[in-house]
């Protein structure tokens, strides 16, 4: 009798060192895992599973206007993910990229609808990026400062700073910008004030791979990236070496408020060709998920933010294809990142199961 | 059954980390009423045994005996339930809950929880061992000891029949340690066993009635106190006679490297922490400071290295060759170039002055990171030199990438004193930098020292062990309550003239 209830039935036990290409394979077999579960969501709402991947799949990546349409959608993911990634690291819980995102989107717009006649194509469109830059620094610094001068709790105050800049655009619509008397949009920008399109999309995208890079390098092998791996791992140890952690905290910031501005610029510019209360359309939170999936690794958020985009690409065809309802769509993007997060643990850790003590009993 | 007094007994416990033998095939026993020390170098195993029998860890192989019953030990509440608590090196407690609240936290009674009788059966247990903790008061009001008494309390409060402590005087004081050492013996009394991990060898001489000795993961032996001595016990840990005695050369002529005048420092209270400090630490010398913890040694040192800001005072800086500076008003920066290293071993090794999550290339790099031009980091030459310190101080670690919050205390402490050492300081600063390790690695640090003293360099150290203080530096500064309450010469003094200077009762009596 002891001797069964000797081991417990399942135990965990902490691993270190797992080769690479095991990891990957955990990583590959649980977004497979996902992949069955899915189908067997579908299945009970009676679609054919294997159709309906079908369908996603082609109305993501099948035409090139659906490929068009799906980098659109990954390009301010990716931009915003990147915009975050530094100060996760640093631990500092920014997010409130959807409030930086439309900060930027707000001011590159006012250059966009006041100055369009009076600039040059790209002179406009540089200038625009600048605004859009410098003020979603600004709504990022604003919180940044508060936290280095007197501590203030980060995450709650970058969330606050995203009402107050939508609510800022819900006036504008209303108000000082409306096209039409009533209509509560505001007009479309002069064409002088688009991104131009390259290889069919507005070129956002182009600029936010030239981020990615940007920000490996900036992480990796500069000296703010190593202030900032080290104020995120102690803030005591920071200060021992001689860092002024509330400078780089709101250099950090600043710079993190700027990538989701020229984001917002993007967006507004590019994507839109207008501003609304939506500009961010939810890109700041998803962007949480692309980061946190992707470990902080830049390249890493390439493939992460194109692998969402399908799925919220694919979903939107599956819909007016097959009339499955957007829910199911967002039910499988659920079950996917629960499993992708979930194998993590299996990649820390592994399962011992108690030996069968027949067997045992046999063996000795 | 065959032995009613055998509280516990480990046959043959195996465990495996990976590639890593943590534990091979050990045999233990301790009876009731007894005190059982646990002797062995850092990374022998000696955790890793004892979290198997507070039920962290589950054994690969072998059986535990309990009352002569074997017994399966899955998680601590099993442990519990079989009367095994373990008061664990790092406390594990709420900050922002009373001592009752930590003590009842997690236990599963029927009905309402009530804290008034759990607090007056806290006061009953305190009262029976003679503990010195008000049970309404709050975690983070308490001093590092009464933390302890809470952890001890806890398990008492559980029920346990069989403590284990680990390196539990580590961060006491002799005071603290004398009557912690009352309370287990009044525990052994009562008929509880005891199970006591350390590295002191006179508390296991003064404490235990049996030392089990440990080395690499193997079980060496068990030996009664009073039939072995310090030597013996030592040449079983390391496997070989070691000397016990530290080499103390005299450097020619010393000459004066910092003068601190008159410094007070403050805390954010307004409370002084350090008041009317004077000294003088030469170059080619090791003056040790000495003091009850607390006793203004931290804000000394942090004040030096501009990490606490200096109400009044100097602190003339003379560096080789060079004309004197003040100190006082100079960022961290900027005193640390100038030649002034600190390193300070902090209660949790880690919190001050390491990376966790870097390896020793990273940490390297927290001294010169802002070397060189341009935006980007160098990591050949701090890689270069974490590859030197991994060899020649023979840190025990996969490569110079593997997180040093991963490596064993021992190993941490040798990368941060072997950084402070290899930026070639003109004043170099340790405290507690032997704190938690072995009598080996201990050596090679002292020598260390030793060895930078005879280049000229101004080492001031900050100790804990009298002993050692008294065989390792060349004058001796006494802190009591934030004042310097002498200075002796560490080669004609005594541990009873400073333990006197330490309370204040040899010399003039404080205010």
């Amino acid at each position: 009798m002891n001797h069964e209830k000797r081991t417990p039935l399942i135990r965990l036990a902490k691993r270190e060192g797992l080769e690479g290409w095991k990891v990957w394979c955990i990583r590959c077999g649980s977004i497979l895992l996902a992949l069955l579960l899915g189908a067997l969501v579908m299945g009970l709402t009676g679609a054919n599973p294997v159709t309906a991947y079908g369908t996603m799949i082609s109305g993501a990546l099948g035409k090139k206007s659906a490929i068009r349409q799906t980098v659109k959608i990954a390009v301010p993911l990716l931009g915003c993910a990147l915009a975050i990634a530094p100060c996760f690291k640093m631990r500092f819980w920014n997010i409130g990229a959807e409030g930086q995102i439309t900060a930027g989107a707000v001011a590159a717009s006012y250059f966009a609808l006041f100055w369009a006649d009076r600039l040059p194509s790209p002179v406009l469109l540089i200038v625009m990026g600048i605004a859009g830059a410098v003020a979603g620094g600004v709504w990022a610094l604003i919180p940044a400062f508060f936290k280095a001068k007197w501590n203030t709790n980060e995450t709650l105050f970058t969330l606050m700073m995203n009402y107050i800049i939508i609510g800022v655009v819900r006036w504008l619509q209303g108000g000082p910008w409306e096209g039409r008397k009533g209509s509560q949009i505001i007009p479309q920008f002069d064409s002088a004030a688009c991104l131009p399109r390259v290889l069919g999309v507005h070129c956002g995208w182009i600029i936010v791979l030239v981020l990615v890079v940007f920000m490996h390098v900036y992480m990796n092998h500069t000296k703010h990236g190593y202030e900032i791996a080290v104020i995120g791992d102690s803030v005591n140890t920071a200060r021992y070496a001689g860092m002024n952690v509330g400078r780089v905290m709101m250099r950090t910031m600043f710079l993190s408020g700027a990538i989701s501005g020229v984001v917002g610029f993007i967006v507004a510019s590019g994507a839109n060709n207008t501003l609304y209360d939506g500009v961010a359309g939810g890109v700041g939170f998803t962007s949480i998920t692309v980061a946190w999936l992707s470990q902080l690794n830049a390249f890493a958020m390439v493939g992460i933010s194109a692998m969402l985009a399908v799925l919220s690409k694919g979903a939107e065809t599956l819909q007016t294809r097959m009339a499955v309802p957007t829910s199911i769509s967002d039910i499988i993007t659920g079950i996917l990142l629960f499993c992708m997060l979930g194998c993590e643990f299996f990649i820390n850790y592994r399962l011992i199961f108690r030996k069968n003590s027949h067997k045992e009993a046999a063996k000795s | 059954m065959s032995d009613p007094v055998c509280a516990i007994e480990l046959r043959g416990i195996t465990k495996r980390f990976g590639e890593v033998v943590a534990n091979d095939g050990i045999d233990l026993q301790l009876n009731r009423g007894e005190i059982l020390s646990l002797l062995g170098e850092n990374g022998s195993g000696k955790t890793t045994l004892m979290n198997m029998l507070s039920g962290i860890y589950f054994p690969d192989e072998g059986q535990i005996f309990v009352n002569g019953q074997p017994v399966s030990i899955r998680s601590p509440r099993d442990a519990f339930a079989h009367g095994i608590g373990m008061i664990h090196q790092h406390y594990k407690l709420v900050d922002v809950f009373t001592a009752t609240e930590n003590i009842v936290l997690g236990l599963e009674e029927g009905g309402k929880l009530d804290v008034r009788a759990a607090g007056a059966k806290v006061r009953d247990i305190c009262e029976r061992y003679g503990f010195d903790i008000d049970p309404a008061q709050k975690i983070y009001d308490m001093s590092v000891s009464q933390k302890q008494t809470v952890e001890i309390v806890k398990v008492l409060y559980r029920g346990a029949e069989i403590l284990i402590l680990d390196e539990p005087t580590a961060v006491l004081t002799p005071q603290e340690t004398d009557k912690l050492f009352d309370v287990l013996r009044a525990m052994k009394a009562d008929g509880k066993a005891i199970v006591i991990i350390t590295h002191k060898l006179h508390e296991v001489m003064a404490l235990s009635d049996k030392v089990a000795v440990l080395r690499k993961g193997k079980y060496i032996g068990t030996v009664n106190t009073a039939e072995t001595n310090p030597q013996a016990l030592t040449d079983m840990m390391v496997g070989h006679a070691v000397t016990l005695n530290i080499h103390r050369p005299r450097y020619e002529n010393p000459a004066p490297r910092l003068e601190v005048r008159n410094l007070t420092c403050l805390d954010g209270e307004g409370v002084k922490k350090l008041s009317g400090v004077s000294f003088t630490a030469m170059g080619g010398e090791i003056l040790g400071v000495a003091g009850i913890a607390g006793s203004g040694q931290r804000e000394l040192l942090e004040a030096i290295s501009g990490l606490y800001p200096a109400a009044e005072g100097e602190i003339i800086y003379t560096p080789e060759g060079r004309d004197p500076s003040d100190l006082v008003g100079k960022t961290p920066m900027q005193i640390k170039k100038a030649g002034v290293a600190m390193a300070f071993v902090p209660e949790d090794r880690l919190g001050m002055g390491l990376v966790g999550s870097m390896g020793m290339t990273g940490n390297m790099m927290l001294r010169s990171w802002r070397k060189g031009k341009g935006v980007f980091v160098n990591r050949r030459d701090p890689n270069a030199l974490a590859m030197e310190i991994w060899k020649e101080l023979e840190v025990v670690t996969p490569s110079t990438e593997f997180p040093v919050r991963r490596m064993s205390g021992g190993n941490v402490q040798k990368v941060l004193v072997g950084r402070e050492i290899a930026s070639a300081p003109s004043v170099l600063m340790t405290a507690y930098a032997v704190r938690g390790l072995d009598i080996n690695t201990s050596y090679t640090i002292y020598n260390l020292l030793t060895e930078q003293k005879m280049k000229g360099v101004a080492v001031i150290y900050v100790g804990e062990d009298l002993d050692v203080l008294l065989e390792l530096c060349d004058r001796i500064l006494v802190l009591c309550g934030g004042q310097v309450s002498g200075v002796v010469d560490a080669r004609a003094a005594t541990k009873e003239q400073i333990g006197l200077l330490m309370t204040r009762l040899g010399g003039k009596e404080g205010a």
